[in-house]
């Protein structure tokens, strides 16, 4: 099946041709699907005439670009110093017992959470922090995390 | 009457503590009532352990302060504010009540923070009424040569971290003969524990602007770029917002107030790469590439963006340049100590009372900042280091306290001034835990370039892993010197060159720890969990029964209202039942 760019090539006349604007566009591909799958590399690579490999090179080098579909909500666990020695741990052990998440999986069955770990939200006096989307929890434990969970799953907030 | 004025803090972790429900609740009761008060957004006021922070001011009080205010205790606490009196609570500074802290701001002095949780950051009003632009205007008057010395007699040396001279960063851009320039501002601030550049951006983005337009004019650039981590949105729209108001006043853009000099600013927002806060990283990145350092020289002030001289400058040495300008380098030189001019910027957390964002004179020992800016310790533990300089840097322990602030002093005690971040330490924290942890996160941020950096962060990380589970030898330590040395010397950036600070800072003043790993298995913090013991105090225990049902593998036993007892042959040290206990029965160790 022939695939549908359209929202993708109208984002493009605004980066072609301007210096140093393949990752804001790459950012921007993103955030049309949550994810930047290969067809959609591979249109961007002929449109903007860059190679895949170079594409592929620079969306594997940021921790910000995901290649694989995401859930609906994302939720960031903060791993900075001040949240590690705030049991940080404790909380992402937490979430990923009440989203299931077994054997090393980020994102959930019914794809409304994925789970990924950020170096530091920036919140270092309310650790342990977490992120969904984009609000930010502090001061948490264990025991808050369904709670703050439930609000986001469908029928939610 | 007078109306009060009610500011409330709206900074990023304002924002996460609730601040913005505080807000909603006071616009609600001011369309009911219009005309009650004045109602203002700030950002980070600073004392982030309080938050949500609301400032009353407006009567004959003075300012005060309140924290941790919420939705429903709001609305009370300004009524007795209005009505003349001190809130009965909730009140963090005041200028004319005893209760307060106000001994938190006594040792602070703030040039870069001056309008940080005092003004709008979306007014540029506002900015401009605290003297903001006056410094662009002196320098648009001044030749290029002159704010160059200026900026040089300053003494103002980089804030990001490794200390250069800013004022001869300059000089050399401005030397390179080229019909094009660029100037950069370095806010990829991604020690993880440091907050300082968020707070800034957040809270008072034209003055970044100002320095950077001043920079500009002084090095003969007519194009910048802020690059911002994307995980700062709040900053990202605060600098959007502030370059479209300081290009409709003419502050930016073509014929920067009415003179023929033109400067054009754009944002860059990075895509999570640690390693792109190395100056060579960054520049890759903004052309769009991997950001993979490359070799200096050429340095950026001869060769930098595309090929063009770039000078690169981190977000708190932008935010001293107008005050510079303003007010003189002898002024500024009157701040700090010789070799280390000015203030420095500190983002205080982990197990310190007072954890937020800090401003004091360079020369302050340690110890100062800790108990009395930081108002000391957050629980009965005691201090035991604190962390400076991130992945970069080191933890500097107790008997090291009276070490004050300067780039040299930091230096010697094996940690870095770093960009800002101090993480305090107390004695449940485990220090090879800690030097892992770091380990870790280079280990993952490593670009790969160097193979030094790629493998080696990678054997000290299996090493460090192996002492935490009990598994070390004695001939670990020297392994693990030795990488450190080897990783040092085969790197070409910072971020490998630094990288086994904080496991050389540790083994340099807690080896102890270490050898209780390796000889003892034992971690005397109690958080390496693979060499926890948990067990029941047979005293203490009722036979509640609780712990057991918590059990994961089910190896506590006894009867019921008898003390029971851990297989400790089964247990799989995940504490459960010592979280289940309502006796404190179980003890770990």
């Amino acid at each position: 099946m022939e695939q549908d760019f359209s929202r993708l090539d109208a984002l493009l006349p605004a980066y072609e041709g301007r210096q140093g604007s393949l990752i804001p566009l790459l950012q921007a591909a993103q955030n049309l699907e949550g994810y930047l799958s290969r067809p959609v590399l591979k249109h961007i690579s002929e449109r903007m005439k860059v190679p895949a490999a170079e594409i592929y090179g620079v969306v594997t080098f940021y921790s910000m670009f995901r290649l694989e579909p995401q859930g609906k909500h994302i939720v960031r666990v903060c791993k900075g110093t001040a949240c590690h020695v705030s049991d940080a741990d404790g909380i992402k052990d937490a979430l990923i017992e009440n989203l299931k998440l077994e054997g090393g999986k980020v994102t959930t069955e019914d794809m409304q959470f994925t789970l990924m770990e950020v170096a530091c939200l920036g919140c270092c006096s309310l650790a342990p922090v977490i992120m969904i989307d984009d609000q930010t929890f502090g001061k948490l434990t264990p025991e808050a995390i369904p709670g703050i969970l439930d609000k986001f799953r469908d029928g939610g907030a | 009457m007078e109306a009060v004025t009610i500011k409330v803090g709206l900074a990023s972790c304002g924002l996460a503590a609730g601040a913005e429900d505080v807000y909603h609740k006071l616009q609600e009761h001011l369309s009911a009532q219009p005309g009650a008060f004045k109602l203002q957004r700030t950002a980070c006021i600073g004392m982030c352990f309080e938050e949500p922070l609301v400032e009353l001011s407006g009567n004959e009080l003075g300012s005060v302060i309140l924290g941790r205010v919420d939705p429903d205790n709001v609305l009370p606490l300004v009524e007795e504010y209005q009505g003349g009196k001190f809130p009965s609570s909730n009140v963090i500074l005041a200028e004319k009540h005893e209760a307060s802290r106000n001994e938190l701001l006594a040792n602070q002095m703030r040039i870069v923070l001056g309008n940080c949780g005092v003004i709008d950051p979306l007014s540029i009003d506002d900015y401009e009424a605290r003297g903001g632009y006056q410094a662009l205007k002196k320098a648009l008057a001044l030749t290029p040569e002159e704010i160059i010395a200026e900026v040089k007699d300053s003494g103002l040396r980089g804030r990001g971290g490794a200390g250069f001279s800013t004022g001869l960063k300059w000089t050399f851009a401005a030397a390179a003969k080229s019909n094009k320039k660029y100037v950069v501002c370095n806010a990829d601030e991604g020690d993880p524990g440091a907050f300082m550049d968020r707070s800034v951006l957040e809270g008072d983005p034209h003055k970044i602007l100002e320095g950077m337009i001043i920079g500009a004019f002084a090095m003969g650039a007519d194009e910048g770029y802020i690059y911002c981590r994307a995980e700062y949105p709040l900053a990202i729209a605060h600098l959007k917002v502030a370059i479209a108001a300081a290009e409709e006043r003419k502050f930016l853009g073509r014929n920067i107030l009415g003179t023929d000099f033109n400067f054009e600013l754009h944002i860059k927002e990075g895509a999570g790469a640690f390693v792109c806060g190395e100056e060579t990283a960054l520049m890759q990145s903004i052309e769009g590439k991997r950001g993979m350092p490359t070799i200096r020289p050429p340095f950026p002030a001869e060769s930098g963006l595309w090929g063009k001289p770039t000078n690169i400058n981190n977000v708190e040495t932008w935010a001293n340049i107008a005050w510079i300008i303003l007010n003189g380098a002898k002024a500024f030189r009157a701040v700090g100590t010789e070799k280390s001019p000015g203030t420095k910027v500190f983002a205080l957390a982990g197990k310190i009372a007072g954890s937020g964002l800090i401003e004091v004179p360079m020369g302050i020992p340690l110890r100062d900042i800790i108990y009395k800016v930081g108002g000391g310790m957050k629980t009965e533990k005691p201090f035991k280091a604190v962390q400076m300089g991130g992945p970069s840097g080191g933890c500097i322990p107790a008997e090291l306290l009276d070490t004050v602030v300067d780039y040299d002093s930091i230096t010697a005690t094996g940690a870095i001034m770093g960009s800002g971040g101090m993480v305090v330490m107390d004695s449940g924290t485990c220090m090879v835990d800690v030097a892992r942890y770091f380990l870790n996160f280079t280990q993952n941020e490593s670009c790969g370039k160097c193979t030094f950096c790629r493998i080696g962060t990678r054997r000290m990380l299996e090493i460090l892993t192996r002492i935490t589970e009990g598994k070390g030898v004695l001939e670990d330590i020297a392994r693990l010197e030795e990488l450190a040395v080897n990783i040092i010397k085969g790197s070409l950036c910072g971020l490998g060159q630094t990288a086994p600070n904080p496991v050389l800072t540790t083994l340099r003043y807690f080896k102890h720890e270490y050898l209780a790993h390796i000889e003892e298995t034992r971690c005397p913090a109690g958080v390496c969990t693979a060499l926890l013991r948990f067990e029941i105090d047979p005293q203490k225990c009722i036979g509640c029964t609780a712990c057991a049902r918590k059990c994961p593998v089910q190896c506590i036993f006894g009867e019921v209202k008898q003390p029971h007892v851990i297989d400790q042959d089964k247990c799989v040290k995940c504490g459960a039942c010592y979280k289940a206990c309502k006796f404190d029965a179980i003890s770990k160790g």
